[in-house]
């Protein structure tokens, strides 16, 4: 560990590079394992596969010793990650990139000697010898539309949120598609220096099946010879100034008004640049009649003709083939707004709605990805799950560069222009296979783009609560002298994340609170605080662990629909004890205060959303088969309300899977420590014991690591054995993973929502007050 | 504002419904009874000469006048003055003004309209010099002579104000479309060497036009050229849809041209195309993959991004004004020929003609368009041309008034 640390402080020689918003790339250089190199004629991305290690506490029996301080017994293991590297820059810097690369490839050298670079791209022929010379590695040249397909199928795999539909000035302009396992056919677009359009129809089988010589590089050549803008993005800067109106031939310029009986509207575009001769003749002339234009209208008129094209060309190819799902990708939209309206425009105009116009996230690091992927067994699609790594990702979705910032200061320290990282998930995931309607389903209740209050609130929330999970960090690790400095660049980093995002709240796909709480765990873990809450998590446990015997003995004592209801109160009063809601951790700092206290609470019946009498007489009918029950907090919470609620469905005879995150995130139950928690409960209850024994009652890992709950991607283990043992009942419990997420959610099964709203937002929103109760309980038949 | 915001939500033609025009255009037994309006009422009483059929395009007026060649002895003694003047103006020059040319080697003699034997004139001049023809038409006598004259195009709609207000004439709208279909059937019955096809395209020497018998036209798509490009399925005698269109036209190369070279006319942008070579502008193939993409079977020569090097500095002042031009004209006309290609196949049509103004002196483009649809169609799909390119529309709308005035 004492390297990693060292790492983090040593500022004497740089190991990576600093984006604009403080985002490292070329991070992990020196573990990395093999390369691959897309090098376009603009933009060239370099991809990496490193692992990464990062510390993990191990939560078992120890060895106490009463002298140490608890920090001190705590038993760490280094976990290997493995991590996915895409990092874009200007192909005019390839040279200083390299170098960089080189100079940095501290124990990879030696490991890649004699290895090969996978490249792509149309200047992989060009930099052949440079890498080769740079690097020592042989390159293997990879076809370029092949490594586009395979990019863009490991995307719309992995990447929740990956693609989108945009629809100009409305809201939200950004519909997000959530990553799905059926993802054939489809047309991909792309458009580079030409435009090639591409059915794809497995991972296998694809063909070209046409294109156009009209693309980026027809904007850009004609925009070069028209205008005096440098580059390419400078062009797209002029484009968003102008109007082509002065340039283009309009309908109501021929006809004087709509051509009604073609439907066509006046503003269509009839004949683009057909008034350029007039406006220039005139011009030169100074004539009366002729209309002005400036640069800035030429390079509109060519954004509009050249996007208007591309879209009615891939709108022919998609009806030919019948396929309305088209994906664009290629250098030529970089996210930018008004190609991508306008080609959405077409599509939608020419397919009458018919064809979709998709667009791609990170369509820009299709050909590096898919070149990396051909033949990477770590990548291996049926073995391995990715996700978007949201501490180390930089985004350019909607991002124009200022050409007056593009000179490099020093190469290459501000010549990178976008990453992207992705880390595998520690177990495959899959579709939650008790879904209702899995092709629709979408965690999220709130849309955070669609609902401006929603965000702002929201955002300002967790703005808020940023110093709370600061202070958290810092006292995790007291005896760190590292801790107080990587607290506060935890804290700079989300905070600028957090203004990012109200700028821009589509950068990372769809903004959710889900979303928010995840980078939240994925930056304390970039910042090497893996369980900021592992102390309080012990403590509360081991506190309500001495309680259990009393109040299982409590409720045992109590006919069946007492005992029934004060199980689910109990689960309600417990969910209280959650540190990440601001208000219910002020209560629980004050001293005393306990499952009763707690209780008193909650909102009194009838309850928000009140199903309990409903589920009452559920439990006067046969025992369910087989539950499985999505925990939340550590504490009380899990100790005193699910286990008691558990154990008196095994006494039913129903089966119980308890799913809990994999990875710590806030104070909620990890999966680890559910093992060490049942352990110790079995020795208090032999129900708990006998069960245990039998495999009756099991814990498992949903392989998530955030306080919210994603149904599309849980742990395949977990999937199997749910399956296999015929799961009849679904209890989602807590605000994360009952209300933020899956309140709409539809099960094929009888499903139990139970949660308080520690929100005094969100209660309102919902009509209720601070700490009211949701308890909804679904039968099959309500599907 | 935003110009396209408001598009979506007008109505469109749905081109599942076929037009279907009233008149029985191929037979010529035509009846209208379309258009009841005081023009036309007083149009049919009279029968007054001259008779014209006007197209007003966004770039080009299109002018069809009839000459009568049958005048009787006593009818020309009935001849007003002015109109005997019109005549000869028209029939004894082949430029009018700066801007109005008459397109003598398309001149039809002797053909019958509504009865009468004469000859058709083809006129034409830049929609852009629309007041200096209305002045001359003034000059000339036209309101003295008719109170209505027929148009189509947008332009019909356009200038209506400023034929009233000019000339004292109201003008007779007919449908674009129709007229165009209209003109094209009359037409190429009447000329028999109206259609023809490009053989060789691509082979200088070889290469020639070879006359095509168009007697069983359907179906066929008809792809019309002027300053921007409308795709037509016709089906039968005026059965056809409107299928597709592009903004990429005409209008596109001439006003590019212009940007790009500073020429100032169509004939000067084709003129500077003929001497350019569009492969040092253009990216082809073989300049990103060293040769033949054979994984995807693309040859080595073909364009792979229309002006695909100019955005090199190094480049752009390698290229002449004749380089640029010519590649302009490749980049339209291919555009043309691919979404005609695909638009041919989804409507499962073979035969494809040509028109629109686009074509005239430009063998380059109707050659290219040729090549293009014979190879991406591997010869499925064959290219027709027709003589008479840009005129049909005028010529529909001259026809079509007669019609009305005769019910």
């Amino acid at each position: 560990m004492a390297e990693k640390e060292d790492e983090m402080v040593d500022k004497s020689s740089p190991r990576s590079i600093e984006l604009p918003d403080k985002i490292r790339v070329f991070d992990n250089l020196k573990n990395a394992k093999r390369f691959a190199i897309d090098i376009g004629g603009s933009l060239t991305k370099i991809a990496y596969y490193s692992t990464i290690s990062q510390r993990r506490v191990l939560y078992g029996p120890l060895n106490k010793e009463e002298s140490a301080s608890y920090e001190e017994t705590l038993m760490y293991d280094v976990s290997e990650g493995a991590r996915l590297h895409f990092i874009k820059f200007e192909t005019r810097y390839i040279s200083h990139c390299l170098d960089f690369i080189q100079q940095n490839l501290v124990n990879a050298r030696d490991h890649m000697l004699g290895k090969s670079i996978k490249a792509t791209g149309g200047g992989s022929y060009k930099y052949t010898q440079l890498i080769h010379e740079k690097l020592g590695l042989s390159v293997d040249k990879e076809d370029e539309l092949g490594c586009l397909i395979k990019g863009c199928n490991f995307l719309l795999r992995n990447m929740t949120d990956e693609a989108f539909t945009f629809c100009r000035h409305a809201t939200p302009e950004y519909t997000f598609m959530k990553a799905q396992s059926h993802i054939f056919p489809y047309i991909l677009v792309n458009i580079g220096s030409g435009v090639s359009v591409l059915k794809v129809e497995s991972e296998d089988k694809y063909e070209r099946i046409g294109g156009t010589a009209t693309g980026g590089g027809t904007f850009w050549g004609l925009g070069s010879l028209l205008t005096s803008a440098k580059g390419f993005d400078e062009l797209l800067a002029l484009a968003e100034k102008g109007d082509h109106r002065n340039l283009d031939m309009l309908v109501k310029d021929i006809y004087g008004g709509d051509y009604q009986l073609l439907g066509l509207p006046g503003d269509l575009i009839a004949s683009s640049f057909g008034k350029a001769m007039h406006a220039q003749i005139q011009k030169d002339k100074s004539s009366e009649t002729g209309s002005e234009y400036s640069e800035a209208d030429i390079a509109r008129s060519l954004l509009f003709t050249i996007s208007n094209d591309i879209g009615q060309i891939a709108c022919l190819y998609a009806m030919m083939h019948n396929m309305p799902r088209v994906y664009f990708g290629g250098y030529f939209l970089r996210g930018h707004p008004l190609s991508m309206h306008t080609i959405s425009f077409a599509i939608n105009y020419w397919s009458r709605g018919q064809v979709q116009a998709l667009f791609l996230r990170h369509e820009g690091y299709l050909g590096a990805i898919g070149a990396f992927l051909k033949g990477a067994e770590e990548c291996d699609s049926d073995k391995y799950s990715w996700m978007e790594n949201l501490a180390g990702s930089a985004h350019e979705l909607n991002f124009t560069i200022d050409p007056m910032q593009m000179e490099p200061v020093s190469p290459p320290a501000n010549l990178v222009l976008g990453q992207l990282e992705m880390d595998r998930w520690e177990h495959p995931v899959t579709c939650f296979p008790i879904l209702a309607d899995p092709e629709n389903y979408n965690p999220d209740t709130v849309d955070l783009n669609k609902d401006a209050e929603a965000r702002n609130y929201w955002l300002e929330c967790f703005r808020d609560a940023t110093s709370k999970y600061v202070d958290r960090a810092i006292q995790s690790q007291p005896h760190s002298e590292t801790a107080e400095e990587r607290a506060h660049k935890f804290r700079d980093k989300y905070l600028n994340r957090l203004q990012y995002l109200q700028e821009k709240p589509f950068a990372y796909g769809n903004l959710t609170v889900r979303s928010l709480l995840d980078t939240i765990e994925h930056l304390l873990k970039e910042f090497d605080f893996p369980d900021p809450y592992l102390m309080q998590k012990k403590q509360e446990n081991e506190t309500a662990l001495a309680l259990l015997p009393a109040r299982l003995q409590l409720l045992d004592q109590l006919d069946e629909m007492d005992k029934h209801h004060e199980l689910v109160k109990a689960i309600l009063a417990g969910n209280m004890f959650d540190w990440g809601a601001k208000e219910a951790a002020a209560l629980m700092s004050q001293n005393g205060f306990g499952l009763d206290e707690a209780s008193s609470r909650l909102q009194k019946r009838p309850w928000l959303v009140d199903g309990m009498d409903c589920w009452l007489r559920r439990l006067d009918g046969p025992a369910h088969k087989c539950a499985a029950i999505f925990v939340d907090n550590s504490g009380i919470d899990i100790v005193l309300g699910i286990i008691p609620f558990a154990r008196e469905l095994l006494k039913r005879g129903t089966d119980v899977i308890l799913c809990a995150n994999s990875a710590p995130a806030l104070n909620d139950v990890t999966h680890s420590e559910l093992q060490e928690l049942l352990r110790k409960v079995s020795t208090m209850c032999p129900i708990i014991e006998s069960s245990l024994r039998d495999s009756r009652l099991v814990a498992m890992g949903t392989a998530q690591a955030g306080p919210c709950l994603d149904l599309s991607r849980v742990c395949r283990n977990l999937t199997n054995t749910l399956v296999q043992k015929e799961v009849d009942l679904i209890v989602l419990e807590g605000m994360g993973r009952a209300l933020h997420t899956n309140l709409t959610a539809r099960f094929t099964c009888e499903c139990l929502k139970v949660a308080v709203i520690k929100n005094r937002w969100l209660a309102n929103r919902l009509g209720g007050e601070m700490f009211s109760v949701i308890c909804q309980y679904e039968s099959h038949g309500d599907n | 504002m935003f110009p396209w915001s408001s598009v979506s939500k007008t109505a469109r033609l749905d081109s599942s419904q076929y037009i279907v025009a009233t008149r029985q255009l191929w037979t010529g037994a035509i009846i209208s009874d379309e258009c009841q309006c005081a023009a036309c009422r007083s149009l049919a009483m009279a029968t007054t000469m001259p008779w014209f059929g006007m197209d007003i395009g966004g770039t080009l007026c299109k002018l069809v006048y009839f000459e009568p060649k049958d005048i009787t002895p006593d009818e020309a003694e009935l001849e007003v003055e002015t109109l005997r003047n019109i005549r000869r103006y028209l029939t004894n020059n082949s430029a009018y003004g700066k801007d109005g040319h008459r397109d003598s080697h398309l001149q039809m003699n002797d053909v019958v309209v509504r009865g009468r034997r004469g000859a058709l004139h083809f006129i034409r001049f830049p929609t852009s010099a629309m007041g200096k023809f209305l002045e001359l038409a003034k000059d000339k006598g036209m309101a003295t002579l008719v109170s209505s004259v027929c148009a189509t195009g947008g332009g019909a709609y356009k200038f209506e104000d400023n034929f009233r207000k000019v000339l004292n004439l109201s003008l007779h709208k007919f449908d674009e479309l129709d007229s165009l279909l209209y003109g094209l059937q009359y037409v190429e019955m009447n000329s028999p060497t109206e259609c023809y096809y490009w053989a060789h395209p691509t082979l200088d020497g070889k290469c020639e036009k070879v006359g095509y018998d168009f007697s069983q036209p359907y179906p066929f798509l008809l792809v019309n050229i002027g300053s921007g490009v409308s795709i037509l399925a016709v089906y039968g005698p005026g059965v056809y849809k409107r299928i597709s269109g592009t903004s990429l036209g005409g209008g596109t190369f001439l006003g590019l041209c212009c940007l790009l070279t500073g020429c100032n006319s169509f004939e000067e942008a084709i003129e500077l195309a003929s001497k350019g070579d569009n492969t040092s502008v253009d990216k082809l193939v073989r300049d990103i993959y060293g040769g033949d993409y054979d994984r995807f079977d693309l040859p080595g020569d073909l364009v792979a991004s229309s002006f695909g090097n100019m955005n090199s500095k190094d480049k752009r002042q390698m290229v002449s004004r004749e380089d640029l031009a010519r590649a302009t004209l490749v980049t339209i006309t291919n555009n043309i020929g691919s979404i005609t290609k695909m638009c041919a196949l989804n409507e499962k049509i073979e035969k494809v003609v040509f028109v629109g103004n686009f074509l005239r002196v430009n063998p380059i483009a109707m050659k290219l368009l040729a090549y293009a649809l014979d190879y991406w169609s591997k010869g499925a799909l064959k290219a027709l041309f027709l003589e008479h390119e840009g005129y049909f529309g005028a010529v529909g709308c001259l026809l079509q008034l007669h019609c009305s005035s005769s019910s």
